[in-house]
């Protein structure tokens, strides 16, 4: 949280606590600002609160363990498919919420260990090319094991996953209290907050942590972290079972909040978007992951919105798709990004220790 | 009497081998260290001082040979392991946490230790002994000059408290003025009781601190002895003092 707040412009220098309700608050009435625009910007908030889980997760790995992971969407799709098999008609196991979601986090984490083993050696481009591999094995596997037994029913992908019911409380079904009714995508608004602030919560505590600190250790000179007595080998697992943790519940969470699960969710442009976001943000820094993670959702829908309707008055028809647009964007973003601000919309600034450990020097 | 020496070695190297990158990189070499000395290990560049340090801390596996440590072999044991037993290194080219800060730096030292007062005690007597370091506990260690980075290492090792300190080329990429000071602290770390290992591509100054010597020549120990019998061994002034034969 308090990452966030001293992130706000202005105010996150000079008055920590008003910055602080400023975050909450904005947190707080984004939805309903959203749903005046229509229910579809109430839809991208939501996936923009997945799209931050990722993102968290992710900048664990690459941002404070300094381990590029090009394959990270491969632990969303273990997650999401945990769920579809577990809650969906497919097999016909209607498992509860809370069974499922921390089976998939550890089928993930299990995932995320698989992948450490092998890759525990490489470094920098290396690491990224095994990674990147691993994520589209993981991605081909779901497109192919129809056959001979079918167990994730291909490129059809399954269908009509069970909602989110938190003991016997429907998220996919509007809330009536009185005579006020509140949108399903509320319920979902707010429980994926209260998810992406749990993370904020916990990761914030890992990195001024003594393995946060040996991950920034690593992160900067593995030679002198190994000769400081740092165990690298179970750190970087650690940093890739924690990471892809988030990636399976914010999979879980997406599989059951869209209902619906294929192969094409989980490519390796998603893998590439999500890194992107945790860049575009600030390498390494909480508040830049959701910033960009915010930031690289929202900011395409709004140009899809603008881009359609322009071009079919100008051209009479859309001549570039808004998917392609999407990439465009990303691709603009960053370019303009690596000139301009090299260390991201917000820069990571050391901060690795509780205040009370360090000295009696008061921290600049 | 099965054993004529009456001080046994803490450090031995018998027919140590080291392969690196599938070139055998140091090819057989005997070293012993004592209690309390500084030793030099010096030589050309890709004589394999680096490798053999590494292999020392535990960070490179031994192609053969026995390294035996306190009188327990320690071949095969790891890096954080042998840093308990009192074993530090101070890596080539520095090795800092550019985006830590020096304080976050010099406590990373003690990463493996849980003993906290002693932890403060050691740093404020790193303090004394590094005051320019002290100037600058709050900064983002990336920024500091060359030789203060040095300093953080060394501070750094410390305060694992080592009773062998392994330094690599403490003088790469520094001016001769700041080398010098940066000698003076090795001094200080040896009058306390540390043994040191050092690695030089300065023989000359490497040799006028060192009881001992030793000088490596493409993976194989080629001349030893003490630190002045070097500096006046015309072999030796030939090929790394700078000296015409």
């Amino acid at each position: 949280m308090d990452q966030l707040a001293e992130a706000v412009p202005y105010l996150g220098k000079r008055n920590l606590k008003a910055a602080r309700w400023v975050v909450i608050i904005i947190a707080l009435v984004a939805p309903i600002i959203a749903m005046m625009f229509g229910r579809t910007w109430v839809r991208i908030l939501d996936f923009a609160l997945l799209y931050m889980m990722l993102a968290l997760g992710l900048n664990l790995v690459v941002g404070f363990a300094g381990l590029l992971d090009l394959g990270y969407i491969a632990f969303y799709a273990v997650g999401a498919y945990t769920w579809a098999f577990l809650a969906s008609p497919h097999f016909g196991v209607h498992w509860p919420f809370w069974a499922i979601l921390p089976l998939g986090a550890g089928f993930a984490a299990m995932a995320g260990i698989i992948l450490g083993f092998p890759v525990l050696r490489l470094r920098g481009d290396y690491l990224a090319i095994v990674t990147l591999g691993f994520g589209e094995i993981v991605r081909i596997f779901m497109n192919n094991l129809n056959y001979p037994v079918n167990i994730t029913n291909g490129p059809q992908g399954i269908n009509a996953l069970d909602s989110m019911n938190l003991f016997g409380w429907d998220l996919a079904r509007n809330l009536t209290i009185g005579d006020v009714q509140i949108h399903s995508l509320y319920l979902y608004y707010y429980f994926f907050l209260l998810c992406v602030a749990g993370s904020i919560m916990f990761i914030q505590r890992m990195q001024i942590s003594r393995i946060g600190r040996a991950w920034a250790a690593m992160r900067d000179d593995e030679l002198a972290a190994k000769a400081i007595g740092i165990n690298t080998r179970n750190l970087k697992l650690l940093a890739f079972s924690l990471g892809a943790t988030f990636g399976g519940v914010a999979g879980g969470l997406f599989g059951s909040f869209q209902g619906f699960v294929s192969p094409e969710s989980f490519s390796l442009m998603e893998s590439i978007a999500v890194l992107t976001m945790v860049v575009f943000g600030g390498m390494g820094n909480i508040a830049g992951a959701v910033v960009g993670a915010l930031a690289l959702t929202a900011l395409p829908e709004i140009l899809r919105n603008i881009a359609v309707p322009l071009q079919e008055t100008l051209f009479g028809h859309v001549l570039l798709d808004p998917e392609v647009l999407r990439m465009l964007l990303l691709s603009l973003a960053m370019i303009l990004m690596m000139l301009l601000r090299p260390g991201g919309l917000i820069p990571a600034h050391a901060r690795y220790s509780r205040p009370e450990l360090l000295g009696k020097g008061v921290r600049t | 009497m099965s054993n004529s020496n009456p001080v046994t070695p803490i450090l031995q190297l018998k027919d140590v081998k080291i392969a690196y990158g599938g070139i055998q990189a140091v090819k057989g070499i005997d070293l012993e260290l004592y209690r309390g000395e500084l030793v030099c290990l010096i030589g050309a560049n890709g004589a394999g001082k680096t490798t053999t340090l590494n292999a020392l801390a535990g960070t490179l596996g031994l192609a053969g040979g026995e390294l035996i440590y306190d009188g327990e072999a320690i071949s095969t044991m790891p890096a954080h392991k042998r840093l308990r037993r009192g074993i530090a290194l101070v890596p080539e080219g520095r090795g800092i946490f550019t985006r830590l800060t020096v304080e976050e730096n010099l406590r990373m030292g003690a990463y493996i230790r849980n003993d906290s007062a002693a932890i403060e005690e050691d740093l404020e007597k790193v303090y004394t002994m590094l005051p320019r370091v002290k100037e600058r506990l709050q900064q983002v260690a990336g920024t500091l000059s060359g030789g203060e980075q040095q300093m953080v290492a060394i501070g750094r090792a410390l305060l694992s408290r080592p009773r062998l300190l392994l330094l690599d080329e403490p003088s790469m990429g520094l001016a001769p003025l700041v080398v010098e000071k940066i000698f003076e602290v090795v001094q200080t770390v040896k009058d306390e009781g540390v043994t040191i290992l050092l690695v030089e591509q300065n023989a000359n100054l490497a040799l006028e601190f060192a009881q001992r010597g030793y000088v490596m020549d493409s993976g194989k120990i080629s001349i030893t002895g003490s630190g002045e019998e070097l500096l006046a061994n015309p072999a030796v002034r030939a090929a790394y003092l700078g000296e015409a034969a």
